[in-house]
């Protein structure tokens, strides 16, 4: 996968990636207009399909709403790479099929607007002046559930 | 063997023997809930699975707290949607507009009990773990396979026990001790992880002061939050409920527990600032103008916070150019607060009192703040953007200094 780098802090919440006014909706298209509208009002704009966000620590941190990922999801973003993930929203980012890649010294690696490269299968990231690091890769099911779409997907296939 | 209170908990609710932190077991669910804004989207997913009906409608508890009443068509139609499938499934609690906040009311009318693995599409169902329950937040497909299946799949938790020692000082609250403990943890301090709080100083805690306790171990990135159950607990389950218990306690040397020591003895009110939780200071190195404060949610809604609340303004006014949201947590709570005449002194000093709901908590529904607003809040979250505008503030603290400060129109201690 190749795709621009849109980079972001640390502790970056629900809320930043989907606006508590916005859980009255429930389809993905309307979410995705108001992805990371928390920090960026025109990022479902800017943002391409195939895109990549990169974060520091604690990626999703605060609420449960699976909203959130489906509005990164909606924004036609590839993964989201960051330091550390919170935990009820790599839960959630999993079953709707948002794959998260946690990558230890991602933020130093890369620069906003940088093109980088995964390789999911090898657990590599490579950035734009070449330089690499890895992640832990997703075990086999995990990659099953993302390539599905989703947990109820993957589950439905499986019947 | 030793073992935590939650893989004490996890073994039983998954049917092993023992179970140790790290491991992958599935776990029958005691109680599943979920809200009128996170229940939506689950019902949307329980549809796409197939399955006719859920695995046991007694289990499953639906309250409407978010957005009500109703303030726009599409959530009157989110409510809708769930009266319907409460209506098709045969779910008897549930609780429509009038009820309170679901973290006020699963525990206030008796669905909590100690010992039960809690799930909730909401991430502060860590709040039950007060009354001793393995009790979490899920997202809406992982409750759409709970509605389907009646089980989950978890990784057993390692622990941080917050031992907790020292007597609060005058004004110092249960809000003041979580709020110092996450700013010295910080916002992740403790991902993944079971938080317990113990402690002589939780000991002597009423049990909605342990509630304030659990329900913010999210804000440090905790699973959940657990109180080991003691006499304070079976007396009040007992009173709530006639649903069977089990009692399950920490064996202090158990492998995966890490014992953190907090003294709470000088502590003094504490401020979360924005825009994150573990933005933590003592109310007096805070010098800050206020133009709106929200008294209530699942955090500090409670009777004795609007006692608190009360006892500071009675016979006062709030200052000119800010406003002061009441919303007690429940019915309830409402109705005490209406027997005691609380509700009374907070109408003469002049803050709008609202029916139970989460309110501008999560800056959905009601009291939204504008660009450059600052709000002081006694919910559970400051994020950017939390209670409206993200160009306002929203700083955290308990009812009293919520109280004393919408008489000063900034925020400060109470005297």
């Amino acid at each position: 996968m190749k795709g621009t780098a849109w980079k972001f802090g640390n502790d970056i919440d629900t809320d930043i990636i989907l606006p508590g006014r916005y859980l009255i909706y429930t389809d993905e298209e309307r979410l995705s207009k108001h992805c990371m509208e928390g920090l960026d009002d025109k990022f479902s704009e800017k943002c391409k399909k195939g895109d990549f966000i990169v974060a520091g620590r604690n990626f999703g941190c605060g609420s449960s709403r699976e909203h959130a990922p489906i509005a990164i999801k909606g924004a036609g973003i590839s993964a989201v790479i960051a330091e550390s993930f919170a935990r009820i929203f790599y839960r959630n980012a999993t079953n709707v099929g948002v794959p998260l890649l946690e990558a230890p010294g991602i933020s130093e690696l890369v620069e906003n607007g940088d093109e980088i490269e995964v390789d999911m299968d090898n657990g590599i990231i490579k950035s734009s002046n070449g330089e690499e690091i890895t992640f832990k890769k997703l075990p086999p099911f995990m990659l099953e559930i993302l390539e599905k779409g989703g947990l109820i997907e993957y589950l439905k296939d499986k019947k | 063997m030793s073992s935590t209170m939650s893989e004490k908990i996890l073994a039983r609710a998954s049917g092993n023997e023992k179970v140790e932190a790290g491991d992958i077991i599935i776990a029958n669910i005691d109680v599943a809930m979920t809200h009128d804004l996170t229940g939506p989207l689950a019902v949307e997913s329980f549809e796409k699975i197939g399955v006719d009906k859920v695995w046991d409608p007694s289990k499953i508890v639906i309250p409407f707290d978010h957005q009500v009443p109703a303030d726009s068509i599409d959530s009157a139609n989110n409510h809708i949607i769930m009266r319907k499938f409460v209506e098709e499934q045969n779910i008897e609690n549930f609780y429509d507009v009038n009820a309170g906040v679901c973290h006020q009311i699963l525990p206030e009318l008796g669905h909590v009990v100690p010992g039960e693995v809690i799930v909730g599409a909401d991430s502060h169902t860590c709040t039950h773990g007060a009354l001793g329950a393995f009790s979490t937040g899920i997202g809406s497909t992982d409750m759409a396979m709970v509605f389907a299946e009646g089980n989950l799949w978890f990784k057993v938790p390692e622990t941080n026990r917050f031992e907790i020692t020292g007597e609060l000082k005058e004004n110092v609250y249960a809000k003041d001790v979580i709020l110092n403990i996450i700013g010295q943890v910080g916002a992740d301090g403790s991902t993944y992880k079971a938080c317990e709080f113990a402690g002589e100083t939780v000991q002597n805690m009423s049990i909605s002061d342990r509630m304030v306790l659990c329900n913010m171990a999210i804000e440090m990135g905790g699973k959940t939050g657990l109180v080991e159950p003691d006499k304070k607990t079976i007396d009040y389950v007992e009173k709530k409920s006639n649903k069977p218990y089990k009692i399950f306690k920490s064996d202090l040397n158990a492998d995966s527990l890490t014992i953190i020591d907090i003294d709470v003895n000088d502590l003094e009110p504490q401020v979360a600032c924005p825009n994150n939780v573990d933005n933590v200071k003592p109310v007096s190195e805070v010098d800050q103008e206020i133009d709106q404060v929200f008294l209530g949610s699942c955090t500090n809604g409670r009777i004795s916070d609007l006692r608190d609340a009360a006892k500071i303004l009675k016979g006062k006014q709030i200052a000119k150019g800010t406003r002061m949201l009441v919303i007690p947590a429940s019915k309830e709570v409402y109705s005490k607060a209406l027997d005691e005449g609380l509700i009374r002194i907070f109408v003469d000093a002049g803050a709008l009192v609202s029916a139970p709901c989460c309110g501008p908590c999560l800056g959905g529904h009601t009291g939204i703040i504008g660009p450059g607003e600052v709000s002081l809040s006694t919910s559970n979250r400051n994020f950017k953007g939390r209670q409206g505008s993200p160009d306002g503030k929203v700083y955290l603290s308990s009812a009293a200094v919520a109280a004393a400060s919408a008489i000063e129109g900034r925020i400060v201690a109470p005297e």
